[in-house]
């Protein structure tokens, strides 16, 4: 689902992304790991081209991501496609990003009302589904700003599979929530995950990552360090750094 | 809820009644406040030189309503040119083309840069500089050749200088409104796949708005003063029906009240419009639920259960 090789970021003279290669396949959930400026966040964004990446070479689905190739010549893609392709990959973001002046209903029906063209009775019902499956039957009416961080992320998390995305991204979905909150929120991801949808997922969830994640990626200085299944690199790392970086955090 | 009601039974102290302290300064100010206030009002009303009968008689007279519906078109016209031009100028501001970035900022340096009296003596005299407009190719023929001093009164001079101008002052306004709409609304409107137009159309401007509808007000409140400005190249608008009342009768001041009252009333009125504007860009703004969002809600609810 997605494949990079080689990808590389720079904002003016940092390195943020050095290299990095890696595979997930269709119905697989990665989690990636590392400290923070590891550039596992920048990693996810250039998945969906929030970010253009500098060298190598990353594709979705077997498409490059912003480019299309034409001969041995890149193509850069024009806004309209980049959108197209945006709209089949659900972001979910550290601070939510919900429409603030939006009711969670509308922040679910908006998108795929505005950009896939279904009609609104559709959309609601589609909508009204999916906020039912993330525990949020009552809150439809609410705005964000009447709900919880939690209850905020599942409705944001319900946004993004209005769209019925292929992959979805996950950018740390629990670093901004009460202790206490973050479980309904992994509850609502696990559950995606035994649907089985095809998950990245940068995270500082160790017991996430370990009990559903079928990849576990650790990066540091923008390179992957190691990865594998859970049990090999969060219970035997190889490298000196991952241990460290464990020690700390487990 | 019994542990937290108010009760003076054991273990719970009275509560303090105490001896205020003394505030003389504030009956001293208080006392200048309404000797002041009654000076004025006395001076108002007993002074014969207000000619109060005179404000009366001309206060609905028929040249100073017709003044003031020309003030109101002129408010109305110069305030939708501002906000249209103003917040395609914002726009322009964020392009990421250098060329029109550039442009829109020496559109709002000029317009800001000059006084808008200057500006409206210059459209007046638009002529002495265009004699003639033509409408055709850049650089080529043109085929239709309007006389500029008649397509330009001086009613369309006024218009065209305060829009302008306005145009200015609102495209700073409407981009204090879009910075202020946090980028991760930005990201998450693009990865649901929004373009850029629709971003900004469905989810950056309608939170913009919350900033913006204050400072329009005012403006809009201020725009409606600076309409006066007109009398100098004799637009019959408020201001200038009122002079010409004056410039024949001597009552100066009488007429000049009229004016004023009828500035403060819709100024007054624009308040108004303005606290109902506030409250429907305010939706989701707090976390108080209201009694129309509470009917919704249930409307909701009860076709989600129907629906199951």
């Amino acid at each position: 689902m997605v494949s990079a090789e080689g990808v590389h970021k720079r904002f003016g003279r940092l390195e943020v992304l050095q290299g990095i290669t890696l595979k997930v396949d269709p119905g697989e959930v990665m989690c990636l790991l590392g400290p923070s400026g590891s550039g596992k966040s920048t990693f996810l964004r250039c998945i969906n081209h929030l970010e253009k990446i500098n060298a190598g070479r990353l594709m979705v689905d077997g498409d490059l991501v912003g480019y299309r190739q034409v001969g041995d010549r890149l193509h850069e893609l024009r806004e309209s496609e980049v959108a197209r392709k945006r709209a089949e990959i659900g972001m979910v973001f550290q601070h939510f990003n919900l429409f603030p002046h939006m009711t969670a209903l509308d922040n679910v029906t908006c998108a795929p009302i505005r950009v896939k063209r279904v009609s609104r009775e559709q959309a609601r019902e589609r909508a009204n589904e999916l906020l039912v499956r993330v525990g949020l039957a009552d809150k439809v009416g609410a705005y964000p700003a009447q709900l919880s961080g939690g209850q905020q992320q599942r409705v944001a998390i319900a946004r993004a599979l209005a769209m019925e995305p292929k992959l979805m991204l996950f950018d740390e979905p629990t670093s901004a929530l009460d202790p206490e909150l973050v479980g309904e929120v992994l509850a609502a991801m696990q559950q995606l995950a035994r649907d089985g949808m095809t998950m990245v997922v940068v995270t500082h969830e160790m017991g996430f990552a370990r009990e559903v994640a079928d990849k576990v990626v650790f990066m540091d200085g923008g390179v992957v360090v190691e990865s594998g299944p859970p049990a090999e690199v969060l219970g035997a790392p190889r490298h000196e750094r991952t241990r460290a970086f464990l020690s700390k955090v487990l | 809820m019994s542990s937290t009601e108010v009760t003076s039974g054991a273990g719970r102290p009275d509560d303090i009644v105490a001896v205020p302290v003394r505030r003389p300064g504030r009956w001293v100010a208080a006392v200048i406040v309404v000797v002041i206030a009654a000076a004025i009002v006395r001076s108002v009303v007993t002074d014969p030189h207000f000619e109060w009968s005179v404000v009366g008689e001309y206060l609905f007279a028929t040249p100073i309503l017709e003044g003031l519906v020309v003030t109101l078109e002129l408010t109305v016209i110069a305030m939708i040119i501002g906000i249209l031009l103003g917040v395609v100028l914002a726009v322009m501001r964020r392009s990421p083309n250098p060329l029109v970035s550039r442009a829109s900022w020496l559109y709002i340096w000029f317009f800001r840069g000059t006084p808008v009296l200057v500006q409206l003596l210059f459209w007046y005299n638009i002529a002495a500089l265009y004699p003639k407009l033509g409408i055709g190719i850049p650089f080529g023929p043109a085929f239709v050749h309007p006389d500029v001093n008649s397509l330009i009164t001086a009613f369309r001079a006024a218009v065209l200088a305060l829009g302008l101008n306005e145009a200015a002052y609102m495209a700073e306004i409407v981009r204090a409104g879009m910075i202020s709409v946090d980028e991760g609304q930005t990201h998450a409107a693009q990865s649901l796949g929004m373009t850029r137009l629709q971003t900004m159309q469905r989810i950056v401007l309608p939170q913009a708005m919350r900033v913006i509808i204050p400072p329009t007000g005012n403006e809009t409140i201020s725009m409606l003063k600076t309409t006066s400005l007109a009398s100098t190249i004799a637009v019959a608008e408020l201001l200038y029906s009122a002079q010409l009342i004056y410039s024949r009768t001597y009552k100066v001041i009488p007429l000049l009240i009229v004016v004023s009252i009828w500035y403060i009333v819709c100024t007054s009125i624009l308040y108004v419009g303005q606290y109902y504007l506030e409250r429907h860009y305010g939706r989701g703004a707090t976390r108080e639920v209201k009694a129309r969002q509470w009917l919704k809600m249930e409307n909701l609810s009860a076709s989600h259960d129907s629906g199951l």
